[in-house]
Formats: structure tokens, sequence, C-alpha cells
């Protein structure tokens, strides 16, 4: 195979495990990035890497290869960079490699600017720190030589010196702060950055005067070290980010980006999505989700939308049946007309909600920006204060007047409120994710902790999913070893419940086992014909119908036997419980809201004393349901995970999303947890008021050290010395103030259930098979 | 004072030469996996 981007799709045999590979091979192909040599370079993303024994074990399989100029892989994202030469080798192969050896990848799309445009500010800033930290200790050197009593031309010597070292390091460590000082300026707001601007634009400037004109006090060393400090902070955060992006992309699943189109002759062509228009027929096979909109043309099968509506209960499609982009085909192939293109999909439309919902969110201020807010005009006028005042006692010596209010915005600069947020942010990070939580940003953590509304969607969240077996007539085991085999040869979620529930005793051993989707699974064993599924169906070949009152439901019969019942519920989430109740004792309302069938809402509702639920719902209420709420003043803290929930996700004041929900989903919520557990909830909050407390305490020790500050600078005794002195203990007590988060429980984790199987029945299921 | 102006320039060169390292080092993407390159050192057949 070359690297011609050929119809591969119609090379290869048409079967449903091929068709995988259709769409792997193609999307490989878009992949690359061409490198000046010549080759391609493709990177893949292979989340199992875990070791050293995986990076040699890879790099010695794929380096041999034929067409392999370069491979290298690299542990910390777990991903394998390739140099191939087009001519000779594709990626295929090296994706085959691959996964033979154990390490399925997944081709990371190198045209995605957005990832080279994070990498090089991510270096830019530590490039800005080495800069600052070099300028800061060789200026300190300088300095500290001039305070211990460096007089006449040394003492001037020293200061050019220092000029010529910090002014180029200000203009370039600093760009961060006084490029987003700048365009909060140009939008009319003053954010955390002006104050930091101005005091290191003002110290730099001043002390330039100073050294030209032979002056004995210099403040290039607090500008600097001042940068350094900051940059600290800034790097620190960006890292965290860094790290949580990489672990959410790293969720996403195997999501094709094109369908396999059937054209006119019969014959199957894998497009990508932005090429399928309305009106083609795509095939989806089992285990797919649909990648467009459409409606059912041809085929039977059981769809699984709950990502999508948020119903628990697969649905039958048939021809006719209407189906959104997301859904999972179950059993059988579809073949589905498409309705509308990808980006007018459900899935756009949810998007665009979201993106709507965003807006309204985007008016919350961080804490740094609301404190900057109240700080930065009080220092500028106390400056501006201290100026007049010392024309008026000086007599009109401008220099002395104007050198005392410069030192007084230095030694004021909120080196102490920058790092103060950031740092325990940074930490909160790293609790939650000890605790399996990933935070998208750190002002999630400020809204989380102020939240006293929790909303939750049902399907995914509160429950886990996936149906769960709670009665079951199947008792001789001769019959249990038939259903066993049976629920085995079916990947429908029903037949995996029963497997479950059916975990120990001998599988018999049939023929003709056979899954006819929308019905169930039937297959030839010793005693005669079996099946298991829809009730009706089963019923067609069972003896005795005593219980034949009840329509819907799973049912298994041996021919010429009894019809057996087997009841379905869904798995409350471990934790649920204990979240829901722990909010409660928080006193913070709780309520669910979900796109699927009352009856089934309420029984869960009930089961977990949540008295307020809502049914049916649709992206577009629950919205609405949110709006409400915040019009009443709550702030709401939104969990859900499916694609029907983005919306919502993106509305609440703050969200979260299991990991295990749609990648819209993720994407969309401020906080994802990675384990079963919902008791993630509460853990979060935790973490998220302590972290508050800490961020309060922090501002209460900056404050306290302004009234200190303060006077001394209005009164002139501010010498270099004095400020960086106290500059510098002010930025390590409020940092090691910050790292009392680290210490700690973050959650009451006395009364976690143990593996709780808590169930609730769903009465009539219209499951299949 | 004859003795600063050679020590001065040699200090900052010093300087100079760590910070060029450094960035060096950043630029030719030696920081990029960390974890990586710790287990690396324990290979003992780097072919």
């Amino acid at each position: 195979m070359t690297c011609c981007g050929g119809n591969i799709a119609a090379d290869g045999a048409v079967g449903v495990s091929a068709s995988a590979d259709f769409s792997r091979a193609e999307e490989l192909l878009h992949a690359g990035r061409e490198r000046n040599d010549g080759t391609v370079e493709y990177v893949f993303s292979a989340p199992d890497i875990h070791c050293g024994a995986c990076i040699s074990s890879i790099e010695r399989a794929i380096r041999p290869m034929h067409g392999v100029a370069y491979v290298r892989v690299n542990l910390s994202l777990r991903r394998v960079t390739v140099h191939l030469d087009p001519a000779v080798t594709g990626p295929i192969e090296v994706a085959g490699a691959l996964a033979a050896l154990g390490f399925p990848a997944r081709p990371v799309d190198l045209g995605d600017l957005d990832e080279l445009e994070r990498k090089r500010r991510d270096s830019e800033l530590l490039k800005s720190l080495a800069v600052a930290g070099f300028a800061s200790a060789n200026i300190m050197l300088l300095s500290v030589s001039v305070w211990s009593g460096a007089e006449g031309a040394t003492r001037d010597l020293f200061h050019l010196i220092s000029a010529l070292i910090a002014i180029p390091a200000v203009f370039y460590a600093g760009r961060v702060f006084f490029r987003s000082a700048w365009g909060a300026l140009r939008n009319g707001r003053v954010n955390m950055d002006v104050p930091i601007s101005l005091a290191i634009s003002l110290a730099t400037g001043m002390s330039l005067f100073e050294a030209l004109t032979g002056g004995d006090k210099t403040y290039f060393e607090a500008a600097t070290m001042l940068l350094f400090f900051l940059l600290i902070g800034r790097y620190l955060d960006q890292r965290m980010r860094e790290r949580v992006r990489t672990a959410v992309v790293q969720l996403s699943r195997l999501s094709a980006k094109g369908a396999n189109v059937l054209t006119g002759d019969g014959e199957m062509r894998y497009l990508p999505l932005d090429e399928i228009e309305p009106g083609m027929t795509v095939r989806v096979f089992a285990g797919e989700r649909l990648p467009v909109d459409g409606t059912v043309e041809n085929g039977l099968s059981d769809v699984d939308r709950s990502l999508v509506t948020g119903e628990s209960l697969p649905v039958t499609a048939e021809a006719g049946t209407a189906l959104e982009a997301g859904a999972m085909n179950l059993t059988g192939v579809l073949d589905i007309e498409v309705t509308n293109t990808a980006d007018k999909s459900f899935l756009a439309e949810v998007r665009a909600m979201m993106e709507a919902a965003e807006n309204g969110r985007g008016a919350y201020v961080r804490a740094a920006d609301r404190a900057a807010r109240l700080y930065a005009p009080f220092v500028h006028s106390l400056a501006a204060i201290a100026f007049v005042a010392w024309m008026v006692i000086t007599g009109g010596d401008w220099h002395t007047s104007l050198y005392i209010a410069i030192a007084l915005l230095i030694i004021t600069c909120p080196c102490a409120l920058g790092l103060a947020v950031p740092v325990v942010h940074v930490i909160g990070a790293t609790r939650l994710f000890e605790n399996g939580i990933l935070m998208k940003d750190g002002a999630a953590l400020e809204r989380l902790a102020e939240a006293d509304e929790a909303v939750f969607d049902k399907t995914g969240t509160l429950t886990t999913g996936t149906p769960t077996v709670i009665g079951c007539a199947i008792e001789r085991p001769s019959d249990i070893a038939i259903a066993r085999a049976l629920a085995a040869s079916s990947g429908h979620p029903a037949s995996r419940a029963l497997l479950t529930h059916l975990d120990a005793g001998a599988t018999a051993r049939g023929t003709d086992i056979a899954e006819h989707p929308g019905l169930g699974v039937e297959g030839a064993f010793s005693g005669g014909r079996a099946r298991l599924g829809r009730r009706a169906w089963v019923a067609e070949i069972a003896e005795d119908m005593s219980d034949s009152d009840r329509s819907g439901g799973l049912a298994f019969a041996v021919e010429g036997g009894p019809l057996l019942a087997v009841e379905l519920g869904e798995h409350v989430r471990d934790g649920a419980a204990a979240a829901i109740e722990a909010l409660h004792n928080a006193g913070i309302g709780t309520r669910i809201v979900s796109g699927d069938a009352a009856a089934q809402v309420a029984r869960l509702a009930d089961r977990l004393g949540v008295t307020e639920w809502h049914a049916d719902q649709s992206p577009a209420d629950k919205i609405a349901r949110i709006e409400a709420l915040r019009a009443e003043g709550k702030k709401v803290l939104f969990v859900g995970d499916g694609i029907n929930d983005a919306p919502a996700l993106a509305a609440g004041h703050v969200s979260m999303a299991p990991a295990s929900g749609s990648d819209v989903g993720r994407t969309a919520a401020d906080f994802v947890f990675t384990r079963d557990s919902l008791e993630a909830v509460t853990a979060a909050r935790g973490i998220a008021l302590r972290a508050q407390a800490l961020v309060k305490q922090n501002f209460g020790l900056a404050f306290a050290y302004n009234v200190i500050a303060v006077p001394i600078a209005m009164a002139g005794m501010v010498t270099p010395l004095v400020a960086a002195i106290a500059m510098s203990a002010s930025s390590i007590v409020v940092v090691l103030n910050s790292m009392r988060l680290t210490r700690g429980d973050p959650a009451p984790a006395a009364n976690r259930p143990a593996r709780s199987a808590l169930a609730v029945g769903t009465g009539s299921m219209e499951a299949a098979e | 004072m004859t003795l600063l102006t050679v020590l001065i320039p040699i200090a900052l060169f010093l300087g100079l030469l760590g910070l060029g390292a450094f960035i060096w080092s950043l630029n030719s993407g030696q920081y990029e996996d960390l974890d990586g390159a710790a287990a690396r050192i324990l290979e003992d057949d780097e072919d």
C-alpha cells in the first residue's frame, strides 16, 4: 500500500472488523507533516506506553522497519514520533506494528496549529524565566557590593552594568505582563498585570535615570527579582493547564473523522466528514457511532442513544427511524440516509448552544483580577498623594518627591498577590489529580467553591449508563449454562449485564447461535432451540406463559420450556448516594434534570432522596432550567456526561463530567473525574473550599504586608535593600502558606461504601434480545 | 578596582554561558520528555 491517498476503502474486503481499518487508514494519511528532508513526520498517541521498557521495545521494533528514518518515544506525553519515507512505508504499517506490540496508537493531527502555538508559548515562558533568573542573580551580586559600601566610580560602574543587564532582560522577560496589561487597558479593564507592569517599568526607568546621573539608589534588582518570582507562578500555572489538556485529549476515543459512504453501484468508499452531503447513504457497522444525522434506509439494529439524549434504554432502529450523530449502533448493520451535513448536525447544534452559553459565563472575574480592581486605584492614588505631600514638604523638590512616589509603587507591587492565586491553584490541581479529577482552569476552583445548587444529569452521571440485572428467574443450572452461551455471543448491554449477573457456572455448547437485531439471540442446544431477548419474540417458542400479563422486558426460554423473565435496572454510580447526602448536609440543594422518561427519573430521584426532578428535558430545556436558577441568584454546579448535557455544562456556573462521558461533554466541563465514584464531586468541592480559604488568607497576608510597607515608603525610608528584603519575604510567606493545601484530607472518606450495587428497577424495559 | 575589570566580565560571561546553554537545551527539545530521559539512562544497549 502506498501513501498516495487512493481509494483504500474499496480495496479491502467488506466486513465489520475491516471497516475500522478503512477509517484508520484514511485518517492516518491526512495526519502527517512533510519535513524539509523529504520524509513525512507522523506523531502517534499511544496511551499504553508507561515505562522505560516500553520505550526500548517500541524503538527497537520500529527502527529497523524499511523506510523509517527516525523514531522516538516520548514517555511523558505517551507519544511516538516517526519520520517516514513516503515512497517506501506508510503510516498504516507503523500503526499496525505498534498495535502488534500491544500499543494501540492513534495519529495526532500535526495540522493542529493550536498545538504548535501552545508549545511556542510554553517555551517562551520558560526562556523568560531563565533570563529573569540570570539577570536578577547577577544584578543582585552587583547590588550587594553597592549595599556593602561601594562608592564613587565603582558604584556608578556597577549601576551602569546593572542597567546593561536589566534593561534587555526586563524587555524580554516582561513581555508576558506588558502584553496582558496592555490588552486589559485597551478594553478599559484593570487586571493584576497592570500594577505589575507599571511598577516594573517605573522601577527600571527611574533606576536608569539614577544610574546615568550618578545617583546612589537603583532598583534594578527589585525589578528583575519581581519578574523572576512572578514568572515562576505563571509557568507553574501554564504547566498545570498543559498537563490537564494532554490528559483530556488522551481520554477522547478513537472517533472517526469520516464515514463509509455507499456509492450508487453498491461499493463502499471512505470519505472525510466534511465531504459528506445530505442524500448520501452511509453504512454504520455494529459497535460504531453514527458520524452524521440521518434516517435509517435499510437494516435493523438496536441503538444506544444514552450519550445523545440521556435515554437509558437502547431503542430499536428500523427503516424510517431518525437518528442523531453520536448514537451508538449496537447489534446490526445500518444503512443511513444522511439528512444533514456534519456542520449542521445535532452535534454542531449542540456546539453552537455551548458557545452561546459560554459567553454568558465570560462575565466571571477571577479573584485575582477582582483584587486588582480594588488594589490598583488604591496604590496609585497613594503614590499620587505621596508625591504631592513630598512636594509640599520639600518645597518643590520634584526629584525627591517623584523618587518616593515610585519607591512606593515598587514596594507595593503585588508580587505576593500575583503569586497568591496561581500557587494555590497549581497545588489544588495536583491534589485533584491525585483524586482522579482533572481541572481545566484555576478559575474553575474559585467558581466551584461558590456553587450553592447542584444539578445532576441522570443517565451516565448518577447511573453508570450500563444496565444491571435486578431480578432473574433463570435458576436451573442447565438453563443458566444456555443463557450464558447466548449472552456471551452478543455485545448488547443487556446481554453483558446478564453475563455479569450469571458469573458462576458452566457455559453450554450450542450451534447456530445468531443475533437477530432488534429481537435477541437464538441458538440450538442439546435441549432444543433457545432464545434470549425481547419478551414477545421469546414467548413464540415458550410453553408456559404464566406471567404473560407483562409485555416488556428481557426474557429467556428453551423451546417448550417456561418463559423466564429477567428484570433490568440502572446501575447507580458508586458514591452517588453519599455525594448527594454530603451536598444536602452542606446546605446545597440538589436536583435531577434528565432527558429520560419520567418513570425512570422518579425512581432514581426517590432512591437518592432528591426531591426536585425534571424528565424529558431537551438540551435547550436544561439550559433554561439553569438560567432560571441563575435568575434566582443561585450559582449552579452542573454534573453531566452526554452530548445533550454539553450546553448545560457550559452554561452552569461550574461543571463536572465523568471521563466515561461524551467527548463534547468533557470538553465543555470544568472538571473531569476519571474514577467511577461520584464522590469526586464532594472531594473536588472540599479541595475548592480549602483553596478558596487559602487564597483569602494570602490576600490577607498581602494586605498586612502593605499596611507595614506603605507607611515606610510614604515616610521616604525605603531603600533598595529594604525593598528587596520586603518583597522576597512577602512572596515566600505567601508560597509557604499555599503549600498548606498539600496537607489534610480533601473529603471525609469515612463513609465511602464498598462497591455498592444499588439498583433501581425500570419497570417495563423494551430491551431487545 | 583593576581586579574588578577582569572579574566582572568573567562573572557575566559565565552567567551568560549558563543562560545560553539552558536556552540551547530548551530549543533542542531536551525538556520535552523528562520521564523518558529518566528511563532511557537505564538502557544499556543503545544502538
